[in-house]
């Protein structure tokens, strides 16, 4: 498979036209905004927290297609989890699109999300794949103001 | 008859401009990426250097380098010689009247912001208005901004119509006697429009207003007469036009840089220093201070060179062909919307292709050794007034071919497959 292939693979492109969750959320309990000023992708996360967990995530915004769909796959997989939970995920993603975890343990542990590995052949476009985690980060510390990939 | 009517066709008769000569003095254009020929579509950006270019900017290093406008031995009046004899290479270039409007910057931005700072901070006060353009890129936008907020100025903005182009009805009723500034681009960066800035300055003077001009997406495309046009300042960089990064140029009117305040302090800027009282230097070194990019200058004198050893009713032509092969071609592909469509072009095409973002576009392009720029190009207003988030912008130079077009044409086709 070429490094392109690998890139736009079918479940990316599937993610890209019907994102998972793209919508705004009434009521929710945490929001945050991410911008990468580099090339104007613009990510809105919300979350409904409860019981310890995130009980519900949902984003909107406008990017490119490794932006979406790494958005849509992230609400898929945060969705459940407790913020400890994420803010680990987080890392382990953040290490596999920067190309710093090669094979290791924390990567085989990544499910579905490992199809984003091919970002790390592309480093001009590995903020475009962590934009929305650093959002969701930002959410979860309850940071105010704009999340940046800068 | 016919037969004979076919073969004097225009761009024949004025002679073929030979565009594989050409390419031959830019070694970059020879190179591969990711095992295509490169196709080199980034010159908005930055333009690629002739060898001339490449070899002065060594020369310099190698053969010349010493600080200028000090020493009294022999290397530095070798370096101030070839220093000075770039500014005059300028200053024909641009058709400048005096030596001393030719102030060496380090690009547009710093020439942009010099004017500002120096005119802007002397003569503008609170409830004065500053106009620019809804086009501009945000090198002609911030500073200005800036300034009105030291000032207490107010920006206007001239709106452009779905065109891209400049609604003259609109700049002529934001003229009034509150303006004391006009800021206009030549050629819009992200939609390629050139600009009727003739006009604006003639109706900024008629109210007595400075008006300057970014030519930075101007110089590498047509010739540029300052005088003729009667701008008051008029901002370039050197890397666009096929010179070094690093260096560019304001042309400002002597009557308005005589009584403008220097815009950094430093040596080189001053007659005298004493700590009672220093005298500022003649033009236009009282807005040079520090050593400057002298390597860039000489690099820059040696790009005007190279540029003034072409025909440029050829080049003229031949960007045309290449614009208008480039509209037929694109406007052919399903769902391809052209950003920009000006009468009056340079050689800039942005578009939007379908749901396609333009990082996906780029990057696809890229893999096929395409160099397009994908994104706000930093114009966002423009991005904000024609609804979308970014664009893929191909920017052509006289280096660039049709069949290099056709080559883009197909691999879009491919950006289409992939997300079909």
């Amino acid at each position: 498979m070429s490094e392109l292939d690998e890139l736009y693979q079918e479940v990316i492109l599937d993610h890209n036209k019907s994102p998972r969750n793209f919508r705004a959320m009434e009521h929710a309990d945490r929001k945050a905004e991410g911008y990468n000023p580099l090339c104007g992708d613009h990510v809105t996360v919300f979350l409904k927290l409860g019981r310890g967990i995130i009980e519900d995530i949902s984003f909107q915004g406008s990017g490119c297609a490794i932006s979406k769909a790494s958005a849509s796959m992230m609400t898929a997989a945060l969705k459940g989890k407790t913020p400890e939970d994420a803010q680990e995920l987080f890392e382990k993603v953040h290490q596999m699109l920067t190309g710093e975890s090669n094979g290791s343990e924390g990567e085989k542990n990544l499910g579905k999300l490992m199809i984003l590995a091919g970002v790390c052949k592309f480093p001009a476009r590995v903020k475009c794949a962590s934009l929305a985690w650093h959002t969701v980060k930002s959410a979860l510390q309850n940071e105010k103001g704009v999340a940046s990939t800068e | 008859m016919k037969a004979v009517q076919e073969i004097s066709r225009p761009e024949t008769a004025a002679g073929l401009f030979d565009v594989k000569k050409i390419r031959q003095d830019f070694p970059l254009l020879k190179a591969t990426v990711h095992g295509q020929p490169l196709v080199y579509f980034d010159n908005g950006a930055t333009s690629q250097k002739p060898q001339g270019v490449i070899d002065a900017l060594a020369r310099y290093y190698r053969a010349e380098n010493s600080n200028i406008h000090r020493g009294v031995h022999y290397l530095s009046e070798r370096a101030t010689e070839a220093y000075e004899a770039a500014r005059e290479k300028v200053r024909r270039f641009i058709h400048a009247s005096r030596l001393e409007e030719i102030i060496f910057v380090r690009g547009t931005t710093e020439a942009i912001n010099l004017a500002a700072q120096s005119y802007g901070r002397a003569f503008l006060r609170a409830g004065d208005e500053i106009i620019v353009s809804a086009m501009e890129h945000h090198s002609n936008i911030v500073p200005w901004q800036i300034l009105c907020e030291q000032v207490g100025a107010r920006l206007r903005v001239i709106p452009i119509n779905h065109d891209g182009e400049i609604v003259m009805a609109e700049f002529r009723r934001l003229l009034s006697e509150k303006t004391k500034f006009v800021a206009v681009t030549h050629v819009s960066n992200a939609l390629g429009t050139i600009v009727p800035v003739k006009e604006i300055i003639g109706l900024a003077h008629q109210a007595g207003v400075p008006v300057l001009v970014d030519g930075a997406q101007a110089v590498p495309h047509f010739s540029v007469d300052v005088q003729d046009l009667g701008c008051d300042f008029y901002a370039f960089s050197g890397h666009k036009m096929f010179g070094p990064t690093g260096v560019g140029v304001l042309y400002g009117r002597h009557e308005y840089l005589d009584k403008m305040p220097p815009y950094q302090g430093g040596g080189d800027m001053i007659s005298l220093v004493t700590f009672e009282k220093t005298h500022y230097n003649v033009l236009p070194y009282k807005f040079e201070a520090g050593t400057p990019h002298i390597a860039g200058g000489i690099g820059l004198g040696a790009a005007i060179d190279y540029l003034e050893g072409l025909n440029w009713s050829q080049v003229r032509a031949h960007e045309e062909r290449l614009l208008s092969h480039a509209t037929d071609v694109l406007t052919r592909i399903e769902g391809l919307k052209i950003i920009g469509t000006a009468k009056e072009k340079a050689g800039v095409i942005s578009f939007v292709l379908g749901q396609v973002h333009a990082h996906d576009v780029g990057t696809i392009l890229d893999r096929e050794g395409i160099a397009v720029r994908a994104g706000h190009h930093c114009a966002m207003p423009v991005m904000q007034r024609f609804g979308v988030p970014a664009t893929t912008r191909a920017s052509f130079a006289f280096y660039n071919t049709c069949e290099e077009i056709d080559v883009m044409a197909q691999a879009l086709q491919r950006v289409l497959k992939v997300f079909g």
